[in-house]
Protein backbone atom coordinates (compact mmCIF):
# COMPACT_ATOMS: atom_id res chain seq x y z
CA UNK A 1 0.00 0.00 0.00
CA UNK A 2 2.92 2.32 0.62
CA UNK A 3 3.48 2.56 -3.14
CA UNK A 4 -0.01 3.86 -3.85
CA UNK A 5 0.26 6.25 -0.90
CA UNK A 6 3.28 7.76 -2.51
CA UNK A 7 1.40 8.19 -5.76
CA UNK A 8 -1.35 10.30 -4.24
CA UNK A 9 0.52 13.14 -2.69
CA UNK A 10 -1.31 15.94 -4.46
CA UNK A 11 -5.07 15.57 -4.87
CA UNK A 12 -7.10 18.18 -6.75
CA UNK A 13 -10.86 18.31 -6.22
CA UNK A 14 -12.88 20.20 -8.84
CA UNK A 15 -15.65 21.90 -6.87
CA UNK A 16 -18.81 22.37 -8.94
CA UNK A 17 -22.26 23.54 -7.98
CA UNK A 18 -24.44 20.70 -6.80
CA UNK A 19 -21.94 17.88 -7.27
CA UNK A 20 -18.95 18.80 -5.09
CA UNK A 21 -20.01 16.70 -2.11
CA UNK A 22 -19.48 13.45 -3.99
CA UNK A 23 -16.07 14.64 -5.19
CA UNK A 24 -14.95 15.59 -1.69
CA UNK A 25 -16.19 12.28 -0.26
CA UNK A 26 -14.41 10.29 -2.97
CA UNK A 27 -11.16 12.17 -2.38
CA UNK A 28 -11.40 11.50 1.37
CA UNK A 29 -12.01 7.79 0.86
CA UNK A 30 -9.02 7.34 -1.47
CA UNK A 31 -6.31 9.76 -0.46
CA UNK A 32 -3.85 9.01 2.32
CA UNK A 33 -3.88 11.13 5.46
CA UNK A 34 -0.81 13.13 4.45
CA UNK A 35 -2.07 14.04 0.96
CA UNK A 36 -2.08 17.69 -0.06
CA UNK A 37 -5.62 18.64 -1.05
CA UNK A 38 -6.47 21.47 -3.40
CA UNK A 39 -10.06 22.61 -3.80
CA UNK A 40 -10.46 24.12 -7.24
CA UNK A 41 -13.37 26.28 -8.38
CA UNK A 42 -13.58 28.08 -11.71
CA UNK A 43 -15.92 31.00 -12.26
CA UNK A 44 -16.79 31.56 -15.88
CA UNK A 45 -17.34 35.10 -17.14
CA UNK A 46 -20.02 33.81 -19.48
CA UNK A 47 -23.03 34.40 -17.25
CA UNK A 48 -22.18 37.96 -16.14
CA UNK A 49 -21.28 38.68 -19.77
CA UNK A 50 -24.73 37.59 -20.92
CA UNK A 51 -26.34 39.98 -18.44
CA UNK A 52 -23.91 42.74 -19.43
CA UNK A 53 -24.78 42.22 -23.08
CA UNK A 54 -28.49 42.46 -22.40
CA UNK A 55 -27.92 45.70 -20.53
CA UNK A 56 -25.79 47.10 -23.35
CA UNK A 57 -28.68 46.24 -25.67
CA UNK A 58 -30.94 48.66 -23.78
CA UNK A 59 -30.28 51.53 -26.12
CA UNK A 60 -30.14 55.05 -24.78
CA UNK A 61 -30.70 54.26 -21.12
CA UNK A 62 -27.77 56.34 -19.94
CA UNK A 63 -26.17 53.30 -18.31
CA UNK A 64 -25.55 54.55 -14.82
CA UNK A 65 -22.79 52.93 -12.85
CA UNK A 66 -24.21 50.41 -10.41
CA UNK A 67 -27.14 49.54 -12.65
CA UNK A 68 -25.24 47.11 -14.86
CA UNK A 69 -26.51 43.66 -13.87
CA UNK A 70 -23.29 42.15 -15.25
CA UNK A 71 -21.22 43.86 -12.57
CA UNK A 72 -23.64 42.79 -9.86
CA UNK A 73 -23.61 39.21 -11.13
CA UNK A 74 -19.81 39.22 -11.15
CA UNK A 75 -19.73 40.23 -7.49
CA UNK A 76 -22.37 37.66 -6.55
CA UNK A 77 -20.53 34.94 -8.48
CA UNK A 78 -17.34 35.68 -6.58
CA UNK A 79 -19.15 35.52 -3.22
CA UNK A 80 -20.87 32.32 -4.27
CA UNK A 81 -17.55 30.73 -5.29
CA UNK A 82 -16.06 31.62 -1.91
CA UNK A 83 -19.06 30.12 -0.12
CA UNK A 84 -18.81 26.93 -2.13
CA UNK A 85 -15.09 26.50 -1.39
CA UNK A 86 -15.75 27.22 2.27
CA UNK A 87 -18.46 24.56 2.42
CA UNK A 88 -16.23 22.08 0.56
CA UNK A 89 -13.32 22.75 2.91
CA UNK A 90 -15.67 22.18 5.85
CA UNK A 91 -16.79 18.83 4.50
CA UNK A 92 -13.22 17.79 3.69
CA UNK A 93 -12.08 18.57 7.23
CA UNK A 94 -8.39 18.44 6.27
CA UNK A 95 -5.87 21.14 5.62
CA UNK A 96 -6.31 22.21 2.04
CA UNK A 97 -5.48 24.91 -0.45
CA UNK A 98 -8.36 26.80 -2.08
CA UNK A 99 -7.90 27.81 -5.68
CA UNK A 100 -10.40 30.25 -7.14
CA UNK A 101 -9.88 30.86 -10.84
CA UNK A 102 -11.66 33.11 -13.33
CA UNK A 103 -11.81 31.84 -16.87
CA UNK A 104 -13.03 29.07 -19.11
CA UNK A 105 -13.71 26.22 -16.69
CA UNK A 106 -12.66 23.37 -19.00
CA UNK A 107 -9.26 24.88 -19.82
CA UNK A 108 -8.61 26.31 -16.38
CA UNK A 109 -9.17 22.95 -14.67
CA UNK A 110 -6.89 21.09 -17.09
CA UNK A 111 -4.15 23.70 -16.70
CA UNK A 112 -4.37 23.95 -12.92
CA UNK A 113 -4.36 20.19 -12.35
CA UNK A 114 -1.60 19.35 -14.82
CA UNK A 115 0.91 18.31 -12.14
CA UNK A 116 -1.58 16.71 -9.76
CA UNK A 117 -1.39 13.02 -8.81
CA UNK A 118 -5.18 12.82 -8.98
CA UNK A 119 -8.01 15.06 -10.15
CA UNK A 120 -11.46 14.24 -8.76
CA UNK A 121 -14.31 15.11 -11.13
CA UNK A 122 -18.05 14.52 -10.72
CA UNK A 123 -20.36 13.62 -13.59
CA UNK A 124 -22.79 16.42 -14.30
CA UNK A 125 -25.02 15.22 -17.12
CA UNK A 126 -27.89 12.77 -17.34
CA UNK A 127 -27.78 10.82 -14.10
CA UNK A 128 -30.60 8.42 -14.84
CA UNK A 129 -28.60 6.06 -17.07
CA UNK A 130 -25.03 4.97 -17.68
CA UNK A 131 -23.56 6.41 -20.82
CA UNK A 132 -21.81 9.30 -22.55
CA UNK A 133 -24.62 11.73 -21.76
CA UNK A 134 -23.73 11.53 -18.07
CA UNK A 135 -20.97 14.04 -18.83
CA UNK A 136 -21.72 17.64 -19.76
CA UNK A 137 -19.63 19.42 -22.38
CA UNK A 138 -17.26 21.09 -19.92
CA UNK A 139 -16.68 17.95 -17.89
CA UNK A 140 -16.22 15.92 -21.05
CA UNK A 141 -13.45 18.32 -22.12
CA UNK A 142 -11.66 17.93 -18.80
CA UNK A 143 -11.87 14.13 -18.85
CA UNK A 144 -10.67 14.04 -22.45
CA UNK A 145 -7.80 16.48 -22.01
CA UNK A 146 -6.60 16.09 -18.42
CA UNK A 147 -2.83 15.72 -18.12
CA UNK A 148 -3.12 13.88 -14.78
CA UNK A 149 -4.97 10.77 -13.57
CA UNK A 150 -8.69 11.46 -13.21
CA UNK A 151 -11.18 9.95 -10.81
CA UNK A 152 -14.69 10.26 -12.23
CA UNK A 153 -17.48 9.85 -9.67
CA UNK A 154 -21.27 9.84 -9.75
CA UNK A 155 -22.76 12.70 -7.72
CA UNK A 156 -25.46 10.38 -6.35
CA UNK A 157 -25.74 6.62 -6.47
CA UNK A 158 -24.89 5.32 -9.93
CA UNK A 159 -27.70 4.04 -12.13
CA UNK A 160 -27.83 0.26 -12.62
CA UNK A 161 -25.96 -1.55 -15.37
CA UNK A 162 -29.34 -2.45 -16.86
CA UNK A 163 -29.71 1.19 -17.99
CA UNK A 164 -27.22 0.52 -20.80
CA UNK A 165 -29.26 -0.02 -23.97
CA UNK A 166 -29.00 -3.49 -25.56
CA UNK A 167 -26.29 -3.86 -28.20
CA UNK A 168 -27.36 -2.88 -31.69
CA UNK A 169 -29.12 -5.64 -33.58
CA UNK A 170 -26.90 -7.17 -36.30
CA UNK A 171 -28.76 -8.53 -39.32
CA UNK A 172 -28.16 -12.27 -39.90
CA UNK A 173 -25.44 -13.01 -42.46
CA UNK A 174 -26.69 -13.57 -46.00
CA UNK A 175 -27.61 -17.25 -46.76
CA UNK A 176 -25.10 -17.79 -49.57
CA UNK A 177 -22.27 -17.02 -47.17
CA UNK A 178 -22.98 -19.20 -44.16
CA UNK A 179 -21.09 -18.59 -40.95
CA UNK A 180 -18.66 -21.31 -39.92
CA UNK A 181 -19.94 -23.71 -37.28
CA UNK A 182 -19.08 -22.69 -33.73
CA UNK A 183 -15.99 -24.18 -32.22
CA UNK B 1 -25.53 60.31 -33.20
CA UNK B 2 -26.22 56.57 -33.34
CA UNK B 3 -22.46 56.10 -33.14
CA UNK B 4 -22.41 58.25 -30.02
CA UNK B 5 -25.18 56.19 -28.45
CA UNK B 6 -23.20 53.02 -29.11
CA UNK B 7 -19.83 54.40 -28.06
CA UNK B 8 -20.93 56.63 -25.17
CA UNK B 9 -17.70 58.60 -24.73
CA UNK B 10 -16.80 59.05 -21.07
CA UNK B 11 -20.07 57.43 -20.10
CA UNK B 12 -21.98 60.59 -20.98
CA UNK B 13 -25.70 60.09 -21.47
CA UNK B 14 -26.83 59.52 -25.04
CA UNK B 15 -28.97 62.64 -24.84
CA UNK B 16 -25.81 64.80 -24.83
CA UNK B 17 -25.39 64.03 -28.53
CA UNK B 18 -29.01 63.38 -29.46
CA UNK B 19 -30.49 66.70 -28.37
CA UNK B 20 -27.97 68.90 -30.27
CA UNK B 21 -28.33 66.61 -33.30
CA UNK B 22 -32.08 67.16 -33.31
CA UNK B 23 -31.63 70.91 -32.83
CA UNK B 24 -29.09 71.11 -35.68
CA UNK B 25 -31.37 69.20 -38.05
CA UNK B 26 -34.26 71.53 -37.26
CA UNK B 27 -32.04 74.62 -37.63
CA UNK B 28 -30.61 73.35 -40.93
CA UNK B 29 -34.10 72.82 -42.26
CA UNK B 30 -33.69 69.05 -42.70
CA UNK B 31 -36.96 68.79 -40.87
CA UNK B 32 -39.42 71.69 -40.71
CA UNK B 33 -40.00 72.97 -37.19
CA UNK B 34 -43.68 72.14 -37.59
CA UNK B 35 -42.99 68.51 -38.45
CA UNK B 36 -40.55 68.28 -35.56
CA UNK B 37 -43.22 69.74 -33.30
CA UNK B 38 -45.85 67.25 -34.39
CA UNK B 39 -43.37 64.39 -33.95
CA UNK B 40 -42.66 65.68 -30.43
CA UNK B 41 -46.39 65.98 -29.69
CA UNK B 42 -46.84 62.39 -30.85
CA UNK B 43 -43.89 61.15 -28.80
CA UNK B 44 -44.70 63.19 -25.69
CA UNK B 45 -47.42 60.91 -24.28
CA UNK B 46 -45.36 57.84 -25.19
CA UNK B 47 -42.44 59.20 -23.22
CA UNK B 48 -44.65 60.09 -20.28
CA UNK B 49 -46.01 56.56 -20.35
CA UNK B 50 -42.49 55.17 -20.38
CA UNK B 51 -41.41 57.33 -17.44
CA UNK B 52 -44.40 56.16 -15.40
CA UNK B 53 -43.59 52.50 -16.10
CA UNK B 54 -39.92 52.96 -15.21
CA UNK B 55 -40.90 54.53 -11.88
CA UNK B 56 -43.51 51.82 -11.26
CA UNK B 57 -40.94 49.05 -11.80
CA UNK B 58 -38.43 50.79 -9.55
CA UNK B 59 -41.01 51.08 -6.75
CA UNK B 60 -41.98 47.42 -7.14
CA UNK B 61 -38.33 46.51 -6.67
CA UNK B 62 -38.03 48.78 -3.61
CA UNK B 63 -41.04 47.07 -2.10
CA UNK B 64 -39.35 43.69 -2.45
CA UNK B 65 -41.45 42.26 -5.28
CA UNK B 66 -38.49 40.68 -7.08
CA UNK B 67 -36.87 39.46 -3.85
CA UNK B 68 -40.20 37.82 -2.98
CA UNK B 69 -40.18 36.09 -6.37
CA UNK B 70 -36.65 34.84 -5.69
CA UNK B 71 -37.67 33.50 -2.28
CA UNK B 72 -40.67 31.74 -3.77
CA UNK B 73 -38.56 30.12 -6.47
CA UNK B 74 -35.92 28.99 -3.98
CA UNK B 75 -38.45 27.51 -1.56
CA UNK B 76 -40.43 25.56 -4.10
CA UNK B 77 -37.49 24.26 -6.13
CA UNK B 78 -35.27 23.20 -3.21
CA UNK B 79 -35.23 19.51 -2.42
CA UNK B 80 -37.07 18.52 -5.58
CA UNK B 81 -35.81 15.26 -6.98
CA UNK B 82 -33.49 15.64 -9.93
CA UNK B 83 -33.79 16.69 -12.64
CA UNK B 84 -37.34 17.85 -11.96
CA UNK B 85 -36.12 20.55 -9.55
CA UNK B 86 -33.86 22.32 -12.02
CA UNK B 87 -36.56 22.13 -14.71
CA UNK B 88 -39.13 23.42 -12.28
CA UNK B 89 -36.91 26.39 -11.54
CA UNK B 90 -36.63 26.99 -15.28
CA UNK B 91 -40.43 27.04 -15.57
CA UNK B 92 -40.65 29.48 -12.67
CA UNK B 93 -38.00 31.76 -14.15
CA UNK B 94 -39.84 31.66 -17.49
CA UNK B 95 -43.15 32.57 -15.86
CA UNK B 96 -41.71 35.36 -13.72
CA UNK B 97 -39.48 36.81 -16.44
CA UNK B 98 -42.29 36.72 -19.01
CA UNK B 99 -44.81 38.40 -16.70
CA UNK B 100 -42.27 40.95 -15.45
CA UNK B 101 -41.29 41.86 -18.99
CA UNK B 102 -44.89 42.08 -20.17
CA UNK B 103 -46.14 44.18 -17.25
CA UNK B 104 -43.14 46.20 -16.07
CA UNK B 105 -41.15 46.33 -19.34
CA UNK B 106 -37.92 44.69 -20.45
CA UNK B 107 -35.78 47.15 -18.49
CA UNK B 108 -37.19 45.69 -15.27
CA UNK B 109 -36.26 42.16 -16.30
CA UNK B 110 -32.72 43.05 -17.37
CA UNK B 111 -31.81 45.40 -14.55
CA UNK B 112 -33.95 44.29 -11.60
CA UNK B 113 -34.91 40.64 -12.10
CA UNK B 114 -31.70 39.13 -13.53
CA UNK B 115 -29.61 39.63 -10.36
CA UNK B 116 -32.39 38.09 -8.26
CA UNK B 117 -32.55 35.07 -10.55
CA UNK B 118 -28.78 34.66 -10.36
CA UNK B 119 -28.85 34.88 -6.56
CA UNK B 120 -31.62 32.27 -6.44
CA UNK B 121 -29.64 29.89 -8.63
CA UNK B 122 -26.56 30.38 -6.44
CA UNK B 123 -28.60 29.69 -3.29
CA UNK B 124 -29.93 26.47 -4.78
CA UNK B 125 -26.46 25.49 -6.03
CA UNK B 126 -27.61 25.02 -9.60
CA UNK B 127 -25.85 26.30 -12.72
CA UNK B 128 -26.96 29.89 -13.27
CA UNK B 129 -26.45 29.75 -17.04
CA UNK B 130 -29.89 28.61 -18.26
CA UNK B 131 -31.70 30.96 -15.91
CA UNK B 132 -29.70 34.09 -16.65
CA UNK B 133 -29.89 33.38 -20.40
CA UNK B 134 -33.64 32.92 -19.96
CA UNK B 135 -33.88 36.43 -18.49
CA UNK B 136 -31.85 38.01 -21.29
CA UNK B 137 -33.82 36.22 -23.99
CA UNK B 138 -37.27 36.74 -22.49
CA UNK B 139 -36.58 40.43 -21.93
CA UNK B 140 -36.79 40.60 -25.72
CA UNK B 141 -39.09 37.83 -26.89
CA UNK B 142 -41.58 38.10 -24.01
CA UNK B 143 -41.94 41.85 -24.56
CA UNK B 144 -44.63 41.34 -27.21
CA UNK B 145 -47.76 41.25 -25.11
CA UNK B 146 -48.64 44.76 -23.95
CA UNK B 147 -47.88 48.25 -25.22
CA UNK B 148 -45.99 48.86 -21.95
CA UNK B 149 -43.70 45.83 -22.31
CA UNK B 150 -41.21 47.54 -24.58
CA UNK B 151 -40.60 51.08 -25.76
CA UNK B 152 -40.86 49.76 -29.32
CA UNK B 153 -44.41 48.63 -28.50
CA UNK B 154 -45.33 52.03 -27.05
CA UNK B 155 -44.17 53.69 -30.26
CA UNK B 156 -46.03 51.16 -32.42
CA UNK B 157 -49.12 51.38 -30.22
CA UNK B 158 -49.31 55.11 -30.83
CA UNK B 159 -48.86 54.54 -34.59
CA UNK B 160 -51.27 51.60 -34.91
CA UNK B 161 -54.37 53.30 -33.52
CA UNK B 162 -55.33 50.06 -31.75
CA UNK B 163 -57.02 50.06 -28.34
CA UNK B 164 -54.95 48.66 -25.45
CA UNK B 165 -57.11 45.56 -25.12
CA UNK B 166 -57.15 44.91 -28.87
CA UNK B 167 -53.35 45.19 -29.02
CA UNK B 168 -53.00 42.72 -26.14
CA UNK B 169 -55.55 40.32 -27.66
CA UNK B 170 -53.74 40.28 -31.02
CA UNK B 171 -50.33 39.84 -29.40
CA UNK B 172 -51.32 37.28 -26.73
CA UNK B 173 -50.90 34.20 -28.92
CA UNK B 174 -47.67 35.41 -30.62
CA UNK B 175 -46.36 36.19 -27.11
CA UNK B 176 -47.15 32.69 -25.86
CA UNK B 177 -45.75 31.18 -29.07
CA UNK B 178 -42.45 33.07 -28.74
CA UNK B 179 -42.12 32.01 -25.09
CA UNK B 180 -42.99 28.42 -26.01
CA UNK B 181 -40.26 28.33 -28.67
CA UNK B 182 -37.74 29.68 -26.14
CA UNK B 183 -38.76 27.08 -23.56
CA UNK B 184 -38.47 24.12 -25.92
CA UNK B 185 -35.07 25.30 -27.18
CA UNK B 186 -33.77 26.06 -23.68
CA UNK B 187 -34.83 22.65 -22.37
CA UNK B 188 -32.70 20.92 -25.01
CA UNK B 189 -29.86 23.44 -25.28
CA UNK B 190 -29.16 23.49 -21.54
CA UNK B 191 -29.96 19.81 -20.98
CA UNK B 192 -26.72 19.10 -19.10
CA UNK B 193 -26.98 22.20 -16.88
CA UNK B 194 -30.53 21.28 -15.95
CA UNK B 195 -29.44 17.92 -14.55
CA UNK B 196 -28.01 19.41 -11.38
CA UNK B 197 -30.39 18.87 -8.50
CA UNK B 198 -31.30 22.03 -6.57
CA UNK B 199 -30.29 21.72 -2.94
CA UNK B 200 -30.34 24.24 -0.26
CA UNK B 201 -27.43 24.10 2.09
CA UNK B 202 -28.99 24.88 5.45
CA UNK B 203 -26.09 26.91 6.80
CA UNK B 204 -25.87 29.02 3.69
CA UNK B 205 -29.62 29.50 3.53
CA UNK B 206 -29.73 30.63 7.14
CA UNK B 207 -26.91 33.07 6.64
CA UNK B 208 -28.45 34.39 3.45
CA UNK B 209 -31.67 34.83 5.37
CA UNK B 210 -29.95 36.79 8.10
CA UNK B 211 -28.20 38.93 5.49
CA UNK B 212 -31.39 39.87 3.77
CA UNK B 213 -33.69 40.32 6.70
CA UNK B 214 -35.42 37.06 5.91
CA UNK B 215 -37.35 36.12 2.84
CA UNK B 216 -39.69 39.00 2.27
CA UNK B 217 -43.26 37.93 1.76
CA UNK B 218 -45.12 39.00 -1.36
CA UNK B 219 -45.77 42.76 -1.14
CA UNK B 220 -49.54 42.44 -1.49
CA UNK B 221 -50.30 46.15 -1.71
CA UNK B 222 -47.85 46.65 -4.57
CA UNK B 223 -49.15 43.62 -6.46
CA UNK B 224 -52.72 44.89 -6.14
CA UNK B 225 -51.73 48.36 -7.37
CA UNK B 226 -49.94 46.84 -10.37
CA UNK B 227 -52.95 44.64 -11.15
CA UNK B 228 -55.29 47.64 -10.89
CA UNK B 229 -52.95 49.64 -13.12
CA UNK B 230 -53.14 46.89 -15.73
CA UNK B 231 -56.92 46.88 -15.54
CA UNK B 232 -56.75 50.66 -15.76
CA UNK B 233 -54.82 50.46 -19.04
CA UNK B 234 -57.59 48.49 -20.71
CA UNK B 235 -60.41 50.50 -19.12
CA UNK B 236 -58.88 53.90 -19.94
CA UNK B 237 -58.13 52.87 -23.50
CA UNK B 238 -61.68 51.53 -23.99
CA UNK B 239 -63.05 54.82 -22.62
CA UNK B 240 -60.91 56.79 -25.06
CA UNK B 241 -58.51 58.09 -22.40
CA UNK B 242 -54.74 57.69 -22.93
CA UNK B 243 -53.72 54.64 -20.84
CA UNK B 244 -50.60 56.55 -19.80
CA UNK B 245 -52.81 58.14 -17.14
CA UNK B 246 -53.39 54.71 -15.57
CA UNK B 247 -49.63 54.11 -15.43
CA UNK B 248 -49.19 57.56 -13.97
CA UNK B 249 -51.88 56.90 -11.31
CA UNK B 250 -50.31 53.57 -10.34
CA UNK B 251 -46.86 55.13 -10.07
CA UNK B 252 -48.23 58.01 -7.97
CA UNK B 253 -50.00 55.67 -5.53
CA UNK B 254 -46.87 53.59 -4.96
CA UNK B 255 -44.65 56.68 -4.85
CA UNK B 256 -46.78 58.45 -2.22
CA UNK B 257 -46.81 55.32 -0.07
CA UNK B 258 -43.06 54.80 -0.42
CA UNK B 259 -42.34 58.48 0.29
CA UNK B 260 -44.64 58.46 3.32
CA UNK B 261 -42.80 55.40 4.66
CA UNK B 262 -39.49 57.08 3.83
CA UNK B 263 -38.43 54.07 1.79
CA UNK B 264 -37.43 56.26 -1.14
CA UNK B 265 -36.34 59.87 -1.53
CA UNK B 266 -37.87 62.12 -4.21
CA UNK B 267 -34.47 62.16 -5.90
CA UNK B 268 -34.66 58.36 -6.34
CA UNK B 269 -37.92 58.73 -8.23
CA UNK B 270 -36.50 61.35 -10.55
CA UNK B 271 -33.50 59.09 -11.11
CA UNK B 272 -35.79 56.12 -11.83
CA UNK B 273 -37.69 58.14 -14.45
CA UNK B 274 -34.35 58.57 -16.27
CA UNK B 275 -34.87 62.02 -17.77
CA UNK B 276 -31.80 61.83 -20.05
CA UNK B 277 -33.25 58.68 -21.59
CA UNK B 278 -36.60 60.36 -22.19
CA UNK B 279 -34.84 63.29 -23.87
CA UNK B 280 -32.83 60.84 -25.94
CA UNK B 281 -35.97 59.10 -27.19
CA UNK B 282 -37.55 62.42 -28.11
CA UNK B 283 -34.47 63.58 -30.00
CA UNK B 284 -34.00 60.19 -31.65
CA UNK B 285 -37.58 60.40 -32.89
CA UNK B 286 -36.93 63.80 -34.49
CA UNK B 287 -33.59 62.76 -36.00
CA UNK B 288 -34.99 59.54 -37.42
CA UNK B 289 -37.94 61.48 -38.86
CA UNK B 290 -35.54 63.87 -40.57
CA UNK B 291 -33.43 61.01 -41.96
CA UNK B 292 -36.50 59.07 -43.10
CA UNK B 293 -38.05 62.08 -44.82
CA UNK B 294 -34.76 62.85 -46.57
CA UNK B 295 -34.31 59.59 -48.42
CA UNK B 296 -34.05 56.62 -46.06
CA UNK B 297 -37.80 56.14 -46.20
CA UNK B 298 -37.76 56.10 -50.00
CA UNK B 299 -34.84 53.68 -49.98
CA UNK B 300 -36.51 51.24 -47.62
CA UNK B 301 -40.07 51.49 -48.95
CA UNK B 302 -39.55 49.05 -51.87
CA UNK B 303 -38.14 46.46 -49.46
CA UNK B 304 -41.25 46.52 -47.29
CA UNK B 305 -44.11 44.53 -48.79
CA UNK B 306 -47.54 46.10 -48.53
CA UNK B 307 -50.58 44.36 -47.14
CA UNK B 308 -51.09 41.82 -44.41
CA UNK B 309 -50.97 38.54 -46.29
CA UNK B 310 -48.93 35.84 -44.56
CA UNK B 311 -45.89 36.21 -46.87
CA UNK B 312 -46.02 40.00 -46.49
CA UNK B 313 -46.15 39.73 -42.69
CA UNK B 314 -43.24 37.27 -42.68
CA UNK B 315 -41.15 39.52 -44.93
CA UNK B 316 -41.98 42.58 -42.80
CA UNK B 317 -40.95 40.81 -39.59
CA UNK B 318 -37.75 39.52 -41.19
CA UNK B 319 -36.78 42.97 -42.47
CA UNK B 320 -37.51 44.49 -39.06
CA UNK B 321 -35.41 41.81 -37.34
CA UNK B 322 -32.53 42.41 -39.74
CA UNK B 323 -32.63 46.18 -39.30
CA UNK B 324 -32.84 45.83 -35.51
CA UNK B 325 -29.75 43.65 -35.59
CA UNK B 326 -27.77 46.10 -37.68
CA UNK B 327 -28.29 49.21 -35.57
CA UNK B 328 -30.71 48.68 -32.70
CA UNK B 329 -34.41 48.03 -32.41
CA UNK B 330 -35.28 51.56 -31.30
CA UNK B 331 -34.15 53.39 -34.46
CA UNK B 332 -35.35 50.40 -36.49
CA UNK B 333 -38.90 50.71 -35.23
CA UNK B 334 -38.89 54.51 -35.69
CA UNK B 335 -37.82 54.07 -39.32
CA UNK B 336 -40.21 51.26 -40.16
CA UNK B 337 -43.38 52.45 -38.41
CA UNK B 338 -44.32 55.23 -40.85
CA UNK B 339 -43.71 52.80 -43.73
CA UNK B 340 -45.76 49.96 -42.23
CA UNK B 341 -48.61 52.01 -40.76
CA UNK B 342 -50.46 52.55 -44.08
CA UNK B 343 -50.74 48.75 -44.51
CA UNK B 344 -52.67 48.53 -41.25
CA UNK B 345 -52.22 47.34 -37.70
CA UNK B 346 -51.18 43.85 -38.82
CA UNK B 347 -48.08 45.19 -40.57
CA UNK B 348 -47.20 47.36 -37.55
CA UNK B 349 -47.44 44.35 -35.24
CA UNK B 350 -45.30 42.29 -37.63
CA UNK B 351 -42.64 45.01 -37.37
CA UNK B 352 -42.86 44.62 -33.60
CA UNK B 353 -42.38 40.86 -33.79
CA UNK B 354 -39.23 41.48 -35.80
CA UNK B 355 -37.71 44.22 -33.65
CA UNK B 356 -38.59 42.50 -30.35
CA UNK B 357 -37.59 38.90 -31.09
CA UNK B 358 -34.76 39.76 -33.51
CA UNK B 359 -32.26 41.24 -31.00
CA UNK B 360 -31.75 37.80 -29.41
CA UNK B 361 -29.62 36.92 -32.41
CA UNK B 362 -26.75 39.13 -31.26
CA UNK B 363 -25.50 39.21 -27.73
CA UNK B 364 -26.00 42.94 -27.31
CA UNK B 365 -29.13 43.21 -29.43
CA UNK B 366 -27.29 44.89 -32.28
CA UNK B 367 -24.16 44.39 -34.33
CA UNK B 368 -23.10 47.99 -33.86
CA UNK B 369 -23.00 47.69 -30.08
CA UNK B 370 -21.39 44.30 -30.36
CA UNK B 371 -18.59 45.44 -32.65
CA UNK B 372 -17.83 48.43 -30.51
CA UNK B 373 -17.67 46.34 -27.37
CA UNK B 374 -15.31 43.94 -29.07
CA UNK B 375 -13.06 46.82 -30.04
CA UNK B 376 -13.18 48.14 -26.54
CA UNK B 377 -12.79 44.78 -24.79
CA UNK B 378 -14.05 46.20 -21.54
CA UNK B 379 -13.29 43.14 -19.51
CA UNK B 380 -10.07 41.47 -20.49
CA UNK B 381 -11.26 38.48 -22.42
CA UNK B 382 -13.91 38.93 -25.06
CA UNK B 383 -17.12 37.11 -24.18
CA UNK B 384 -17.70 33.72 -25.75
CA UNK B 385 -20.17 34.71 -28.44
CA UNK B 386 -20.47 31.26 -29.96
CA UNK B 387 -22.80 29.92 -27.31
CA UNK B 388 -25.02 32.98 -27.34
CA UNK B 389 -25.20 33.12 -31.11
CA UNK B 390 -25.98 29.40 -31.41
CA UNK B 391 -28.82 29.86 -28.94
CA UNK B 392 -30.10 32.87 -30.90
CA UNK B 393 -29.95 31.00 -34.19
CA UNK B 394 -32.12 28.30 -32.66
CA UNK B 395 -34.73 30.57 -31.10
CA UNK B 396 -35.02 33.66 -33.31
CA UNK B 397 -36.02 32.25 -36.73
CA UNK B 398 -38.39 29.72 -35.15
CA UNK B 399 -39.87 32.37 -32.84
CA UNK B 400 -40.35 34.79 -35.73
CA UNK B 401 -42.06 32.29 -38.02
CA UNK B 402 -44.35 30.83 -35.35
CA UNK B 403 -45.05 34.29 -33.92
CA UNK B 404 -46.03 35.66 -37.34
CA UNK B 405 -48.23 32.63 -38.00
CA UNK B 406 -49.99 33.24 -34.69
CA UNK B 407 -50.38 36.94 -35.49
CA UNK B 408 -51.77 36.17 -38.94
CA UNK B 409 -54.30 33.74 -37.45
CA UNK B 410 -55.21 36.30 -34.78
CA UNK B 411 -55.74 39.03 -37.37
CA UNK B 412 -58.18 36.75 -39.17
CA UNK B 413 -60.00 35.71 -36.01
CA UNK B 414 -60.12 39.10 -34.26
CA UNK B 415 -59.73 41.55 -37.10
CA UNK B 416 -56.86 44.03 -37.38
Amino acid sequence: MSDSDNQLRSVYIWVCEGTWRASVDAALSLAPADARFTLLHVTSAEVPDAARGAYAGLFGRGHRAGDDPGTRLEKMASVSAGDLLEAAAGRLGRRCERLEIQGRPERAVVAASADADLLVVARDGDQTRLGPKSLGKTTRFVVDHAACPVLLVWPESAPGVATIPPPPHHPPPPPHHPSPPGR
Amino acid sequence: MLAWAVIRPRGWPEAVAAVPAAVILIAAGAIPAGAAGSEARQLGPVIGFLAAILVLAHLCDDDGLFRACGGWMARSSAGQSQPAGARRLLVQVFVIASVTTAVLSLDATVVLLTPVVFATAARLEVRARPYVYACTHLANSASLLLPVSNLTNLLAFAASGLAFGHFAALMAVPWLAAIGVEYVVFGRFFGADLNVRPRRDRARADRDGADRDGDTGLPVFTVIVVALTLAGFAAASAAGVNPAWAAFAGAVILAVRALARRRVAPADLVRAADLPFLLFVLSLGIVVKAVTDNGLGRALAPLLPGGTSLPALLATAALAAALANVCNNLPAVLVLLPLAAPSGAGAVLAVLLGVNIGPNLTYTGSLATLLWRRILRHHGSAPDLGEFTRLGLLTVPAGLVIGVLALWAGLHALGG
